[in-house]
């Protein structure tokens, strides 16, 4: 399978701290913002779970065509 | 020898000292908790924000265990209690809903429910409650319309409310039978939902059940309590306690009636300002030793945070102690932080705004009818808040 991209929106991002929590392998906190520990990962429902869960909605995933799967709008 | 907690008897809004004498010598500090024994406390920001992100400290150890706590029951399992993975599968049932893009939807009906409680007060004349027309409707309005608690039963569940976070006054034994009043009451709307489905929140989380299988019949009524109870409780009382702040320090409202661009940042300061909170609550147990804050917490052992503390500390926020609407960065942690951030608060932020700005927008001169000293505050609860708000304009 190809690998997903996974970008992170520091603007929006508000430094929660649950997706580097709960994705710990592929989220991490930087001065107080999320930022991707990799662009590209292996899928893993870990992350379009976190993209699904960010109340800002600034975590976006896509898949190997470059489509979004995550967050559903 | 070990400090006994709580320090002292919450009082107003006032932060027992204690925390942040604390914060500066052992920002992890062994106390004795009022249930359970003893176990440690977590004053410092870095602290208390280590302990809500690493998941070597586990809620769900605390599930049914005599750990040390300020509730005088045992941790029931619900979605504060979980841990990660379990935690996201409870959680992305309802995230989207609360989404800050989502919320924003429900901007013009918290303004209706806002514009519609002034204009009861108007119409009813000085002096008017504030706690009882505005504080309290908002959030329940709210809540109720997303999960979808019908009109004529909103009455219902909030003395149940009152004895569940009775943390100081409630016993045991009435805890736990408001706890099962709260089930049956969300338990009868689910059943009323399998013969009528229905579009709300409540619907989502049936459908969740009874065709994806994806949470128990338990875990569905208990996260519908959930929602209702931290979804008003906390919002009401923060929101009597900053308008009670604005009346106690007459220069930050006059900066915000003067700049209503304030709204936002006054809302996140007073946020971090104020000692929701009356106590600690939510302890974690630590899975394995982790060093933290200068000591060794051992594997067992449990640890209490004080977000109040936290959004205090010095290291992080200048002139902690001051209240400023110019603060430019805020990384407050009212809101907690890691897997358990709060799952309302971009709806809190909004309904505080709303609030907040409408209120002083439509009556500039409002203050209170009585000497700030008279106004009196709940006790015995786990989150502070004032009665009454009595004001005139
Ligand atoms: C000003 C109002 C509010 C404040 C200060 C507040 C504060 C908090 C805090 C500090 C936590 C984390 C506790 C911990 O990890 O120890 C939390 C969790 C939570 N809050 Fe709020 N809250 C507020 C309003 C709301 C509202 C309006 C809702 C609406 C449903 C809500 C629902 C929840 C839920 C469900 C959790 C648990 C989340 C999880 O475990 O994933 N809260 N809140
Ligand atoms: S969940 Fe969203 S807002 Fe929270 S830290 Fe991650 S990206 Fe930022």
């Amino acid at each position: 399978m190809s690998k997903w991209q996974v970008q992170v929106d520091r603007e929006a991002c508000i430094g929660t701290g649950m997706c580097a929590s709960s994705a710990a392998a592929y989220f991490r906190l930087e001065n107080g913002k999320s930022t991707a520990v990799q662009d590209f990962v292996e899928p893993d429902e870990l992350v379009t779970d976190a993209a699904e869960s960010c109340p800002m909605e600034a975590i976006l995933v896509r898949d190997g065509d470059g489509v979004v799967i995550a967050p559903e709008p | 020898m070990t400090t006994t907690y709580p320090f002292s008897e919450a009082d107003r809004l006032r932060l027992d000292p204690t925390y942040l004498r604390l914060q500066r010598t052992e920002p992890v500090s062994w106390v004795r908790m009022p249930f359970g024994g003893e176990g440690w406390l977590a004053t410092g920001y870095q602290e208390v924000r280590m302990v809500l992100a690493d998941p070597r400290f586990s809620r769900w150890a605390t599930v049914g265990k005599d750990v040390p706590r300020t509730s005088p029951v045992l941790e029931n399992p619900n979605i504060l209690a979980m841990d990660p993975p379990e935690h996201g599968r409870l959680r992305k049932l309802v995230a989207k809903a609360f989404t800050t893009r989502r919320v924003e939807q429900l901007r013009v009906r918290a303004q209706e429910v806002v514009d519609a409680a002034l204009d009861d007060i108007e119409a009813q004349g000085p002096p008017a409650d504030l706690v009882s027309t505005l504080n309290m409707p908002l959030p329940i309005t709210l809540i109720c319309d997303m999960l979808g608690v019908p009109e004529g039963e909103r009455g219902e569940f909030q003395g149940w409310t009152d004895v569940l976070l009775g943390f100081g006054v409630s016993t045991a034994e009435e805890i736990r039978a408001a706890l099962d009043s709260l089930k049956g009451y969300i338990a009868g709307m689910v059943a009323q939902r399998r013969r009528t489905p229905s579009d709300d929140m409540l619907g989502a989380l049936v459908e969740a059940h009874d065709e994806e299988d994806r949470l128990s019949e338990e875990e569905l009524v208990v996260f519908g309590v959930t929602l209702l109870v931290a979804g008003h409780e906390t919002t009401a009382n923060l929101l009597g306690n900053a308008i009670y702040t604005l009346f106690e320090q007459p220069t930050l409202l006059r900066s915000l009636v003067e700049d209503p661009d304030l709204l936002r940042p006054a809302v996140e300061e007073l946020a971090r300002a104020i000692p929701l909170a009356a106590m600690v609550a939510l302890p974690r147990v630590a899975l394995e030793d982790v060093e933290i804050g200068g000591v060794t917490v051992r594997a067992g052992e449990t640890v209490l945070v004080s977000m109040a503390a936290a959004n205090r500390d010095p290291s992080v926020f200048d002139t902690p102690e001051k209240i400023d609407f110019q603060r430019g960065v805020n990384p407050h942690i009212a809101f907690g932080h890691g897997v358990h951030h709060c799952l309302g608060a971009p709806l809190a932020r909004m309904e505080l705004q709303v609030a907040i700005g409408t209120l002083f927008r439509r009556f500039p001169t409002l203050e209170l009818a009585v000497p700030v000293e008279d106004v009196e505050f709940k006790r015995g609860r786990l989150v502070r808040g004032p009665l009454t708000l009595p004001v005139k304009w």
